[in-house]
């Protein structure tokens, strides 16, 4: 396989030639916020618009998930532009987000709280108006529980459903209404999920936990 | 909402006559959903399971194609068919009042029936009648400056008699 090289924040780094800049950076220890992006996954959602980079030559920042590393590319991961793309994205998540961070289940191994952490965002709603949507939790599986008000619409349940449970999870609505759920929404525990639990190991916040924790 | 025994075998017929017209794959998913609803009137999870299961792909997805557009209403529509505008001109005349009216009046939620088949429930966009605002179009009929007590006089017009401690209720929304 032929590598490339290329420089992320003044690094010299190597990568798989066609990999996405998103994972040449992440196994270079280089972080670039991102919920959607899946390993391996040919055509990427790009649905999260957080991994914003600037490239050198590009007019615009573009995002890492999507664009394939080239032999000799200068990227930048943090400009004044991509900063202001990021945090836009991010506080439009939180602002129909049940933050709840202390009796969340995955506090402190929450991916929002991570990019927090890293771009110094406050976990708060500042220029926006939070608009809860009145969600139920779904208790009715035996090892799972689903929280979709704190779902990031991210996809990667949906995908790990197909991949390796039964099929039954995915979209449904749109806009604001937009929503993981089952055919017909009915409760999970009816929905034959078979309780594999995959969609709790990707899920990158306290959507999907696992009840045994 | 439950259909009857009746109503799901008619409608897992008629999918099954429809998707003889198509190939499999999930490229024929909306022309099918479309023909499905012109048939039916409407687009039943029994006729979804067939689709899902005749193109290969998981009942799931048909379902959030069959919920992302509005053209496709997945429970039989009422003998009478509301219809709540909700475009800007009626929103910014309380057309939010108005639904939540109908809706408590006929205890149902919004793309809903009523148990007795009677009166569906839909949010529309902007109908074109914006001077009339907030406007409610029942059956293809356009009411104009609707209040709440309208919507009483509406359904009472259908025979449906509001019960008298109750009306209050309605006036009170209106004053706010
Ligand atoms: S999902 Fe993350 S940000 Fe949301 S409440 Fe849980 S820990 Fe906090
Ligand atoms: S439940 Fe979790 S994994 Fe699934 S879309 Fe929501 S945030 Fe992503
Ligand atoms: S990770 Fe690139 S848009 Fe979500
Ligand atoms: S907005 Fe209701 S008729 Fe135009």
């Amino acid at each position: 396989m032929k590598t490339v090289t290329l420089t992320i924040d003044g690094r010299t780094v190597q990568a798989r030639e066609g990999e996405k800049l998103l994972w040449a950076a992440l196994e270079n220890g280089i972080y670039i916020p991102n919920l959607c992006a899946i390993p391996g996954v040919k055509h990427p959602a790009a649905a999260c618009r957080l991994c914003f980079v600037e490239i050198e030559g590009y007019p615009r920042p573009v995002t890492a998930c999507t664009e394939p590393v080239v032999e000799g590319m200068v990227v930048s991961t943090r400009s004044p532009r991509v900063d202001r793309l990021v945090y836009t994205a991010f506080e439009l998540l939180l602002s129909n987000h049940r933050l709840d961070c202390a009796s969340c289940p995955r506090n402190r191994s929450c991916e929002l709280q991570r990019i927090a952490r890293e771009r110094r965002f406050s976990l708060r709603v500042k220029r926006l108006r939070k608009l809860e949507r009145n969600l139920q939790v779904d208790d009715s599986s035996p090892v799972v529980r689903y929280d979709p008000g704190k779902c990031v619409l991210c996809g990667r349940c949906v995908w790990a459903c197909r991949e390796k449970g039964t099929g039954v999870l995915g979209f449904a609505r749109r806009g604001f209404e937009r929503k993981v759920t089952t055919f017909g929404d009915v409760p999970l525990g009816q929905s034959g999920c078979n309780g594999c639990g995959e969609c709790t190991r990707v899920c990158p916040v306290g959507a999907l936990t696992g009840k045994e924790a | 909402m439950n259909l009857t025994e009746e109503e799901k075998r008619i409608a897992v017929e008629q999918t099954r006559n429809i998707l003889q017209g198509f190939s499999g794959g999930r490229g024929n998913l909306i022309p099918i959903l479309q023909q499905v609803q012109e048939k039916l009137g409407y687009v039943p999870r029994e006729a979804m399971e067939e689709v899902a299961q005749y193109l290969g792909i998981p009942a799931v997805d048909v379902y959030s194609v069959a919920t992302f557009y509005n053209q496709f209403r997945l429970i039989p529509p009422g003998k009478h068919q509301i219809k709540v505008c909700m475009g800007t001109a009626c929103h910014m005349k309380g057309g939010n009042i108005i639904l939540d009216c109908w809706k408590r009046r006929l205890g149902i939620d919004v793309n809903q029936v009523t148990p007795d088949r009677e009166f569906s429930l839909e949010r529309v966009a902007c109908v074109g009648c914006c001077t009339m605002a907030p406007v409610t179009v029942i059956d293809e009929e356009v009411h104009g400056k609707v209040t709440p007590t309208r919507v009483d006089g509406l359904l009472f017009s259908f025979g449906v008699k509001i019960p008298k401690g109750q009306q209050k209720e309605g006036e009170a929304v209106e004053q706010q």
